[in-house]
């Protein structure tokens, strides 16, 4: 059965207005986790009008933060799903989706070409919104996700070596969360994603991935992942900076790290914070046309972290 | 209970952090009472500023399309998430600020032309930009909050005003001017004598950083200028 493109489209829409305006609730329940902590004055005054500006979002249906990102979805295609005119109809509809929601949300158009800067005010241009596949084998929906993280700050990528060791990657975190922390440049508490492994794009990308597409208090399946992304989250939180770079204690939310196979002489590491407006929705379009909207993406599942031929 | 240009002493949510109200255009003696740390609610005409008003004014010599001296002192370094109305005005949905640093050079003569005497953004300015250029100039940086409290903001804004060189320059780097009430809220980051709020907590957290690193060896391969002193400012 097809699934008919224009609930797509509708389902496009809906998340971006959600991804907007409405935190996701993993995220607000790892900040209330976070808060009660929080050591510092000025973090938790931070923190405060952070949840007030959450609940002033979802009253007027405006967006928590107008910085709305450079827009993005990621799509997820079950291996038995089909769609009424193929995909390159869903990268239109989502195309379509995002210049509308600009003008009706609205959005702030951030887009813009790196050098003559035109602006179109619909953030759309060459090769954006980008667009991510993936797929799940059985099934027989497609998933669609929009993150819209903004800024220009919290992002790094250093090529470690196989010597650096973890202390290495400890080093690498700190000094990425101490430069961008201070004055609040990373939008903190934040959910920190790390990507370890892979090319330099690919260490980027699931580097983005960890920290936009797993859900706050989600661990990796490799036990000794899981517990590096404790240990690093208390190496964030012990810095001694909170919100905007105030003495405190609250640093990161959450720390999710995806691993990726890479070359023996390397290991590359990047660092990606999702910020104090975490802004991610995810639509699931059945068969039937019926529209799921969910807060947990499911991006990282058996099938993407296949280790071997067998899988 | 609520003093136009007072201290309204603690609002009893936010354990101990004063709250001001100013009316805008801000007077010089209203200003001089805002303590570091404290909010700030702001009730009058903003305007925003950012690199392609600066670069038109100043760079290139352009005439303002407002005359900023009588309407408004308060240059809000941001760009709303904003769309025309179908009815001849806008839709503002929500307001967050940009990072302030990168403006640096514009300031000096950006205050002299227009008598700004507050600047709204995030990150605040090089510290030595408020002894040398703010403090002597009657002026002061208030920083957003959080960053993202556009909800809160967009709320504050009653109207645009007017919106200037939005066709050439686009919604993001056009000058609005906004109508607001109530808005904020906002944290002093320098005073009058120019000191920084943020370079007051970097200083403390910096005394602890290097007990983090004790045992995490640098890199092997250093990039190419890289500084190991992580007390650095990132500007």
């Amino acid at each position: 059965m097809n699934i008919p493109i224009d609930k797509v489209q509708e389902a496009a829409l809906e998340i971006m207005r959600r991804a907007a305006i409405e935190i996701p609730p993993d995220y607000r329940e790892g900040i209330k986790a976070l808060q009660k902590k929080e050591t510092g004055k000025l973090p938790r005054f931070v923190i405060h009008a952070m949840q007030d500006n959450w609940d002033a979002a979802d009253e007027d249906r405006r967006p928590m933060c107008a910085d709305t990102g450079l827009p993005r979805y990621y799509v997820k295609v079950g291996n038995n799903a089909s769609v009424e005119n193929g995909f390159v109809a869903v990268e239109r509809a989502l195309r379509h989706a995002t210049a509308e929601c600009t003008v009706t949300i609205p959005l702030r158009p951030n887009r813009v070409h790196p050098l003559w800067r035109t602006d179109h005010n619909n953030n759309v241009g060459i090769n954006a919104p980008e667009v991510e596949w993936s797929f799940e084998p059985d099934m027989d929906w497609i998933d669609i996700t929009t993150v819209h993280k903004g800024g220009l700050f919290g992002s790094d990528y250093r090529m470690l070596f196989p010597g650096d060791g973890i202390d290495g990657i400890k080093r690498f975190l700190l000094d990425t969360l101490i430069a961008f922390g201070k004055r609040g440049l990373a939008c903190q508490p934040a959910i920190v994603g790390i990507g370890l492994g892979g090319s330099k794009d690919t260490c980027m990308q699931l580097g983005k991935q960890a920290a936009c597409l797993r859900t706050v208090g989600d661990r990796n399946p490799d036990p000794k992942v899981a517990e590096l992304e404790l240990e690093l989250m208390q190496l964030g939180n012990s810095i001694g900076m909170g919100a905007m770079g105030f003495v405190g204690s609250g640093m990161v939310v959450d720390c999710h790290i995806e691993c990726g196979y890479t070359h023996t002489g390397g290991m590359p590491i990047s660092v990606h914070t999702f910020c104090l407006s975490s802004r991610r929705s995810t639509a699931r379009v059945h068969a039937s046309g019926e529209i799921e909207y969910r807060t947990d993406p499911q991006w990282f599942t058996p099938y993407l972290r296949r280790e071997t031929v067998e899988w | 209970m609520v003093n136009n240009n007072g201290n309204d002493g603690n609002d009893g949510n936010e354990d101990d952090i004063k709250v001001f109200h100013l009316n805008l255009p801000a007077k010089r003696e209203d200003i001089a009472k805002l303590e570091l740390g404290s909010a700030v609610y702001l009730n009058g005409i903003v305007y925003t500023a950012r690199e392609g008003i600066y670069k038109r004014v100043l760079d290139e010599g352009m005439e303002l399309p407002v005359d900023l001296k009588s309407l408004s002192n308060v240059n809000f370094h941001c760009s709303p998430a904003a769309a025309p109305d179908g009815d001849g005005g806008y839709n503002v949905g929500a307001v967050t600020a940009t990072a302030s640093f990168r403006f640096s050079k514009w300031i000096p003569r950006w205050i002299e032309k227009t008598d700004c005497r507050i600047l709204i953004g995030k990150g605040g300015m090089p510290a030595e930009d408020y002894k040398k250029v703010l403090a002597p100039g009657g002026a002061i940086y208030l920083t957003t909050v959080g960053y993202g409290t556009g909800a809160l903001l967009g709320r504050g804004i009653k109207r645009v005003r007017e919106v200037h060189w939005l066709d050439d320059l686009g919604i993001a780097q056009a000058m609005w001017l906004f109508e607001v009430e109530n808005f904020g809220p906002f944290i002093v980051e320098s005073d009058l004598d120019g000191n920084s709020l943020f370079a007051q907590h970097a200083e403390v957290i910096n005394e602890g950083i290097e007990k983090l690193y004790a045992g995490l060896k640098p890199p092997a391969l250093h990039r190419y200028g890289e500084t190991d002193n992580r007390r650095n400012e990132v500007m």
